[in-house]
């Protein structure tokens, strides 16, 4: 119990001295690798919080795609001194104002986080677990109970690849800046892993934590270490432009006519015939999972590619 | 141990609203905000703990904030590279 709570005020102090890394720190490039960590600990506070799924998908997500984006964004910035806000000197007594409401919102959180009734639906989620085709309860709330969450949530990750690819041609990706014989050929065998392990987790989230969300973010970190090589010349060629966005939007459009479909056998919006389910659910995850990969390599070419 | 995890969510939350509202640099505002959105994040899986066992609802929650916040990212980064890019190169027709 001791051993448990000495590792919890471990992780409670290293995520604050990140945090502050993060936002403090002198160089932006330590700040980028410090909010990697950062990353790589959260997952571990969300082990110790028994969400095993957010685990996997933070730590693919929070520590790979993010930490890649920032990253080349950092590399792509001018590297003159950062912008300092220099106060006037009416605000000088107002920022310790600010400083103080948000100390104060710090307190006011904590004590409302603790005093908060908590009621959850751990009840009746496990009660309509049955009907809903999958043995495992977060992807049951994502992919059935709350479906409609989940459709807006991936039509939001398509309006941001929009955005990125509104704004110009795809930016080249450059040369590192040491030569690195050995990336390429890494990449190349470390592939069927990623494969391998997001097909796992796919299969794995029907029954157990898993599921699209991490396959998704596993696979599209795999697809950025090609796209850093130069390994994936299909996605900039005019032949493929048309593929390429049809599997863009493939989740989009399974999600929309599983619950179009559900409006048309039952009468409302996402409701999925329960003998339907297991399969609909598996094909549902099959093309968010695919989609979420090919989005998140999308946004790491800051531009929309053939052009 | 939640109260604990509580606890750190708001710390977080405080130091990430600092940053986002002091800095003038583009990028770390992008930080700022994902150690904010990992905050609340924290925040909402604590919640989940309640008396009769854990809630998938929040935990179902946080996987689609993390995908959103990641889209959210890339938008802003896009957004920071195509803006400051153009000050670098002043020749290049906007």
């Amino acid at each position: 119990m001791a051993l448990s709570w000495a590792f919890d005020l471990l992780l409670a102090v290293g995520l604050i001295w990140l945090a502050w890394q993060t936002l403090f720190g002198h160089h932006r490039f330590a700040a980028v690798v410090s909010f990697m960590v950062f990353g790589l600990l959260m997952a571990l506070v969300w082990v110790r919080l028994s969400a095993p799924d957010i685990a996997l998908a933070e730590a693919a997500i929070g520590a790979g795609v993010t930490g890649a984006l920032l990253l080349s964004a950092l590399g792509r910035l001018p590297r003159h001194p950062e912008p300092r806000h220099l106060l006037r000197p009416w605000q000088r007594p107002l920022q310790l104002q600010a400083l103080a409401a948000a100390g104060m919102l710090a307190v006011w959180l904590g004590w409302v986080a603790h005093r908060l009734p908590r009621p959850g639906l751990a009840r009746e989620v496990a009660s309509d677990l049955a009907a809903t085709g999958v043995a495992h309860e977060v992807t049951a709330v994502l992919l059935n109970l709350r479906g409609l969450d989940t459709l807006l949530e991936v039509a939001v990750m398509l309006t941001a690849v929009a955005l990125v690819w509104s704004l110009g041609p795809a930016l080249r990706s450059f040369a590192p800046a040491t030569a690195l014989p050995g990336l390429p050929a890494l990449t190349h065998l470390l592939h069927p892993l990623f494969l391998l392990v997001s097909a796992y987790l796919l299969w794995r989230g029907s029954h157990a934590p898993g599921g699209a969300f991490p396959a998704g973010a596993v696979l599209g970190a795999g697809g950025v270490l090609l796209l850093l090589t130069d390994s994936v010349p299909w996605m900039h060629r005019e032949r493929y432009q048309r593929r390429l966005r049809a599997l863009l939007a493939a989740g989009l459009m399974m999600f929309l006519a599983v619950a179009l479909g559900g409006l048309l056998i039952t009468g409302t919006f996402f409701a999925i015939p329960t003998p339907l389910a297991a399969p609909l659910i598996l094909a549902i995850e099959v093309a968010t999972a695919l989609s979420i990969a090919l989005m998140m390599m999308a946004f790491y070419l800051y531009g929309e590619p053939g052009r | 141990m939640s109260a604990f995890y509580a606890l750190l969510a708001a710390v977080l939350c405080a130091m990430a609203l600092v940053g986002l509202f002091r800095f003038a640099d583009p990028l770390r505002r992008v930080l700022a905000l994902n150690v904010l959105a990992s905050a609340v994040f924290l925040l909402l899986v604590t919640l989940a703990q309640s008396a009769e066992g854990i809630d998938p609802v929040p935990h179902a929650m946080v996987l689609t904030g993390i995908v959103v916040a990641v889209s959210t990212t890339a938008a802003a980064l896009a957004l920071v590279v195509h803006g400051q890019g153009r000050h670098r190169d002043p020749g290049q027709s906007p």
